[in-house]
């Protein structure tokens, strides 16, 4: 229970941060050129002064700018996210809509290099300065570097041209309706070359902070104390080690959940995916700020519920933290 | 001098410091080994590279020499990278700096702001940024410099806060300086070097989501970058990948010299975390 109060108190310590970035955001798109009408109006192949005043008034674009950051607000609190006049339908539906795809592959994303970056860690930090841990700290270095767009355009030219063993994007095979286990499976192979596109920066920083918090926890009392015990190597790694090691990796989450977010606008372009990533970018090309200003909202509810998640977990790994709190 | 001495001992820091010297020996001559303008056509579209000597690395889907769009491009990186990073650095130290001095309601108000900043995606923030002020290069310079500074600041705000009350900060006050004096004169001196290092990182990132801007067809259009031109690549992936392949390995070598420098800064700046 004091767990959940502690992690409780945390968010409600970050709704003031959410309105701030509305506020921030909200006022910043006041200064770009063109709204939601101009790009109605360039929509209907154009169209008179009169249409244009009468459109504004319809949407109230034609009030104060306060008048409208408080309306916008207003509605906000009753989860109205207004309209995308460039989809026809209101944002929180349009967002609605691309949201599964990006929470999928963010889950995966985090998963594979969660898992992966812990492995690697786990066996550079057993051999440190030995060939095992070079190799795996030099491909993790080559990882950090890589630019993922460009990562995923030779994926997709060495396993979807070449090789011919994965589809080259999309969420699924629209040519063919499928249902059940075929169309989980289609999705799943749809979505191979993103997830690893995705996580391969994420995998490199985990397996350094990994190996750097598993080399730490391996110089502490408490390890020398197991392996007096006469405890096997193995033993004392899984069981007394890794619980230890594991804190840094669990903050890293939640650090990293809006860069991850950030990467998946990238990713889901060169994948053609249709998620929130793709939608932000979207909505850039077509001037469709209502929607840009939703995913935005949207994209800070994501991260700080990430965090919400990271703090129970990270009180779970640690019992200290919830009883000091 | 010891410094110097641990960081040449360092393998990976040398390789690092070459390849990082080569980048920027790549940038400086490219005026002088290609004096056309590289966006201008130079000959058939889509020649493979190591076939024609006039083009080295071939050419792209329009007839660009893309060996002269790759020395120029590592010019734009570099200015787009070091600019982005000094204001990120800069934004950084002044917010850190006043949060870690002042405390109280002055670090409560900046950190929350921080705290906005990091809560919004970056990437995200940047396509806001670029749909409101346009996509020349000053101002993607810019927005990459502003979406970068938070992580700076809070490191600054750290150092502030252990610096602050030691006895020679103490002793500046006895002697009556005044606070912008010893915020700038006595503690950031001293709080710096840490700030320095992570430069190297906010440099890569920076390198990255410029590459990546431009990607997406939202950064400047009119100069050679690399992101631009594996942009450009994309559409014809299938047959002539090496369009996009090259600038890719720019841009991957660029930020491994940058990573690979900081790295070897800290590790000889901070001799003990170097076991690590």
């Amino acid at each position: 229970m004091r767990i959940l109060s502690l992690a409780g108190r945390r968010l409600a310590a970050s709704i003031p941060t959410l309105f701030l970035i509305l506020i921030g955001v909200f006022l910043l798109l006041q200064l770009a050129p063109g709204d939601t009408v101009d790009a109605l109006m360039a929509q209907m192949g154009g169209g008179d002064a009169a249409t244009a005043q009468e459109l504004r008034k319809f949407y109230g674009l034609d009030l104060s700018v306060p008048a409208q950051l408080g309306s916008y607000l207003w509605h906000l609190v009753r989860l109205d996210l207004g309209f995308s006049s460039i989809y026809g339908k209101p944002v929180a539906t349009v967002i609605l809509e691309r949201l599964p795809p990006t929470i999928l592959l963010m889950t995966a994303s985090l998963s594979f290099a969660f898992f992966f970056g812990l492995l690697f860690g786990v066996i550079a930090a057993r051999g440190v300065n030995r060939w095992p841990d070079t190799m795996i700290s030099t491909l993790g270095l080559i990882f950090y570097a890589t630019p993922s767009f460009w990562f995923g355009l030779m994926a997709i030219v060495v396993f979807s041209v070449y090789l011919q063993w994965l589809p080259p994007g999309g969420f699924e095979d629209i040519g063919t309706v499928q249902t059940g286990i075929w169309r989980v499976l289609d999705i799943a192979a749809h979505l191979v070359l993103p997830t690893l596109t995705l996580g391969l920066i994420f995998l490199a920083i985990y397996l350094r902070i990994m190996r750097a918090s598993m080399l730490e926890v391996l110089n502490l009392d408490f390890v020398r104390t197991a392996r007096a015990k006469g405890l096997d190597e193995t033993h004392v790694i899984t069981r007394h080690v890794l619980r230890n090691a594991l804190l840094p990796m669990v903050t890293l989450i939640g650090l990293q959940a809006g860069t991850m977010l950030g990467g998946s606008v990238v990713v889901e372009s060169v994948f053609s995916l249709p998620g929130l990533g793709r939608l932000a970018y979207e909505s850039v090309v077509q001037r469709d700020l209502n929607t840009l200003l939703g995913i935005v909202f949207v994209s800070a509810l994501l991260v700080i519920s990430v965090n919400f998640v990271v703090d129970l977990l990270y009180a779970r790994l640690d019992p200290r933290i919830a009883t000091e709190g | 001098m010891d410094a110097a001495k641990r960081y040449f001992r360092s393998p990976a820091a040398v390789i690092g410091l070459i390849l990082l010297l080569l980048v920027i020996a790549m940038a400086v001559s490219a005026g002088f080994l290609y004096p056309r303008d590289p966006l201008a056509l130079a000959g058939r579209p889509l020649v493979w590279p190591f076939s024609n000597p006039r083009f080295l690395l071939g050419t792209d889907n329009s007839g660009r020499d893309i060996a002269a769009q790759i020395f120029y491009g590592a010019r734009i990186s570099l200015l787009i990278g070091g600019v982005a990073t000094m204001i990120a650095i800069l934004i950084g130290i002044l917010v850190g700096a006043f949060a870690g001095y002042y405390g109280g309601w002055v670090d409560n108000v900046l950190m929350r702001i921080t705290e906005a900043f990091q809560t919004l995606p970056n990437f995200v923030l940047l396509l806001v940024l670029v749909a409101v002020f346009g996509s020349t290069l000053t101002t993607v310079t810019i927005a990459v410099g502003v979406v970068s500074w938070p992580a700076p600041a809070r490191l600054t705000r750290a150092e502030f806060l252990s610096l602050r009350n030691r006895e020679f900060v103490q002793a500046g006050k006895t002697l009556g300086m005044k606070d912008v004096q010893l915020i700038l004169g006595e503690i950031l001196p001293n709080a710096l070097p840490p700030v320095i290092v992570y430069a190297s990182v906010v440099m890569a990132v920076a390198i990255l989501l410029e590459s990546a801007l431009a990607f997406l067809r939202l950064s400047d259009p009119n100069v050679a970058s690399w992101g631009n031109l594996i942009g450009l690549g994309r559409d014809v992936l299938r047959v002539q990948w090496y369009v996009s392949a090259i600038p890719g390995i720019a841009i991957l070598v660029t930020v491994l010299a940058v990573s690979l420098v900081g790295q070897g800064l800290n590790d000889a700046l901070n001799p003990r975390l170097k076991s690590r």
